[in-house]
């Protein structure tokens, strides 16, 4: 019995290895799998595997190949995760990257090797600007992006002065870089923390309250995020000091975060809400595969790295040594985007609109993002010209 | 100057909470000669039980007491199945198999309460600035931590100072092998220490909880600065424990205050923002070094045979 056992799972392997070796679409995908930040790398899967099911798991008929590699957070372990997916796996394309430290250290495997890269969230300066290559390319924004755009939020809102707070790594100085160059007040105090080990920011929050700006802005993904509003709130600063935030109020914090979040408004170039029929379908079938989660950004620019790989290998008929037309199609953006059309800029980085979104209480009665308005429309980061593809 | 003294209360809230969890581990370390890794997974137990009390019974003092009894229950067991048989090996052995009930608490979180973590909201009472002196508003929850740490360090020194417990906690300190000999059951002894230890994480987990996030490995990163500190006063030394940790959070705090503004006196701006925080997270082990050096048995060594 267990012999036969044994054989039958033997024959199976024996079968199923030629399978997959012979001509599938390989994908690696580096994401954070492990530790607090999990959660996101989750997300990110359960979108990318979500956008495989409704390409029916084939690109071009060729059946998908999908490697996960944990990146731990960690710049070093990133690296050794991207060499592993680029040398021995031999993957045609890597996804993910959701730090951008994480990125930049990954960066050159990855281009040395001419294997294209899809960044479905970091978007540090450097990638924008004289990091650019022709095999990268982004779905998600470059760093300083979302931030800008909720400067000029504050300058519609009349707001004067504003204390900056955010963790001490390549994206966090971006992201205040970011507020900086578009908000026209004074920026009386910026502050950058240890990153990620520091949870408490009480010494910031009352330098912050001492320093009489007349608000505060913040970046702090994840559980920081939820760390930041809690002594936020605790310490009665909401009631005296509004707060304006990027990539700091998201689905996976918010249940969390609960009441907290209420009245912070936030920047977004996807909002679970917008109109668009890929967008309610991803929204709905997510939500319908995975009980009890909601969506987020990072998931749906996930989908979209899927959507954009899928549009290139449909364009060279599955042969996907033709790199350069693979280049050319996907600098079209040629497919459905969750957050509606886009066009790439010459350094592979979307032109693209930026939403205000805030939170409320949904017909379910929990709390979620909404779409309020539209801030800035077609924006393009202020790296593109240090790039040097034309 | 309102600025400095609302700095010096943060300080001495985090040194207050570095005091709760270093106490256990000085206790447990000094007395039983048993390196506990897994104390930080004791600390996180405490704010996820707190978490799954304070939901279900609807009430912060209740379920945070019920989240007490439960850690130090979880430390007693924890020392009768598992550890009591560890006292008599070397320290690597303890250090490895503590570190596997590291990698045990966190997957056996992960099993039960899930991987994304937990909330764990105060009640309305807590969470309003206090007016400390005109001008100067303190969260009501962290004067709640300042004052609740000064009470059980109190109590702490009370207990092991004035009680017979406490003398056979010392005399266990100083030569546990004498007093073995003399008819004290030091197993018992052993295990209410730890238990005590335990309770002592859990409450540094549960009130640190509604501040952070309740989230798997939150006792990782914190335990360091527990060793550092246990380091700093004198290993085994409660007394050293709680000036160490007072030590260590205001200069923390401090550090992350004011070295910026320092810096941005002498460097550029850009680069002043991005050595400070690395610099003023350095500090705390500047501090152990220099004590290393100086003095290696600590500020406030424990009486040795």
């Amino acid at each position: 019995m267990k012999k036969a056992f044994w054989l039958a799972g033997a024959m199976a392997l024996a079968l199923a290895q030629p399978a997959t070796a012979a001509d599938s679409i390989k994908i690696g995908f580096v994401s954070t799998f492990s530790g607090p930040t999990a959660v996101i790398g989750n997300d990110m899967r359960n979108s990318f595997e979500l956008a495989l099911d409704h390409l029916g798991r084939k690109i071009d008929g060729k059946p998908v190949e999908v490697i996960y590699e944990d990146d731990q957070q960690k710049p070093d372990v990133g690296k050794q995760k991207t060499e592993k997916l680029v040398q021995s796996d031999k993957v045609d394309f890597i996804v993910g990257y959701i730090w951008s430290n994480v990125l930049l250290a990954s960066l050159k495997t990855a281009v040395d090797s001419k294997t294209f890269l899809i960044s479905a969230n970091a978007g540090p300066s450097q990638l924008a600007g004289d990091l650019c290559s022709p095999y990268v390319f982004s779905t998600s924004w470059q760093n300083d992006q979302t931030p800008a755009a909720m400067g000029l939020y504050m300058n519609q809102k009349g707001v004067k002065s504003v204390f900056l707070i955010g963790p001490n790594y390549a994206a966090g100085k971006d992201m205040l870089a970011g507020v900086k160059s578009t908000f026209k007040g004074e920026v009386v105090g910026e502050e950058y923390t240890v990153w990620p080990s520091q949870l408490d920011f009480s010494a910031e929050l009352t330098k912050a309250r001492n320093s009489k700006a007349e608000s505060i802005f913040v970046f702090y993904p994840g559980a920081a995020g939820v760390q930041f509003l809690n002594q936020y709130a605790q310490a009665g600063i909401k009631a005296q000091i509004p707060l304006y935030t990027a990539f700091t109020i998201d689905e996976l914090s918010l249940p969390l975060q609960k009441d907290n979040a209420i009245g912070i408004p936030g920047a977004q170039e996807w909002v679970n809400d917008l109109p668009n029929a890929e967008n309610k379908k991803f929204v709905e079938d997510y939500r319908k595969k995975y009980p009890g989660l909601r969506p987020t950004y990072y998931g749906a620019q996930a989908y979209d790295a899927a959507q954009l790989i899928n549009s290139a290998v449909v364009a060279v008929k599955g042969d996907v040594t033709k790199k350069d037309a693979m280049k050319a199609e996907m600098e079209k953006a040629n497919f459905k985007s969750l957050r509606g059309p886009f066009k790439y800029g010459n350094n592979h980085i979307p032109i693209q609109n930026f939403y205000l979104q805030d939170v409320v209480k949904d017909a379910d009665g929990q709390l979620s993002l909404k779409t309020v308005a539209t801030i800035v429309k077609d924006d393009q980061d202020k790296f593109h010209d240090k790039c040097s593809m034309k | 100057m309102y600025l400095v003294v609302e700095q010096l209360l943060n300080g001495l809230q985090f040194g207050l909470l570095l005091f709760l969890l270093a106490a256990g581990l000085t206790l447990v370390f000094g007395i039983m000669d048993f390196v506990n890794l897994a104390h930080g997974s004791l600390y996180m137990m405490g704010a996820y039980f707190a978490a799954t009390f304070v939901a279900w019974t609807g009430s912060f003092v209740l379920g945070a007491l019920m989240a007490l009894g439960a850690t130090l229950l979880l430390g007693i067991v924890l020392e009768y199945v598992a550890l009591r048989h560890l006292y008599g090996r070397d320290h690597l052995d303890q250090v490895l198999a503590t570190f596997g009930l590291i990698l045990f608490f966190n997957d056996a979180v992960r099993l039960i309460w899930g991987p994304a973590g937990l909330a764990l909201p105060l009640p309305a009472w807590l969470t309003v600035p206090v007016q400390i002196i005109p001008g100067v508003y303190y969260p009501a929850y962290r004067l709640m931590i300042i004052a609740v740490a000064l009470a059980v360090a109190a109590m702490l020194y009370l207990v092991v100072m004035r009680t017979r417990v406490g003398m056979l906690i010392r005399a266990g300190a100083s030569n546990r092998e004498m007093i073995g000999a003399l008819g004290i059951n030091i197993k018992l002894l052993f295990t209410l220490v730890f238990g005590l230890g335990a309770a002592l994480a859990g409450l540094a987990g549960l009130m640190q909880a509604p501040i952070l996030t309740v989230q798997i490995g939150m006792g990782e990163n914190i335990l360091i600065l527990a060793f550092v500190i246990i380091v700093i006063g004198g290993i085994g030394s409660i007394r050293g424990a709680f000036m160490a940790a007072i030590f260590v959070g205001i200069i923390d705090t401090m550090g992350r205050a004011f070295l910026p503004d320092l810096l941005r006196k002498v460097l550029s701006g850009a680069a002043a923002s991005t050595a400070a925080p690395a610099l003023s997270s350095m500090l705390i082990y500047l501090l152990m070094a220099i004590i290393l050096v100086l003095r290696p048995e600590g500020l406030f060594p424990a009486a040795k045979r």
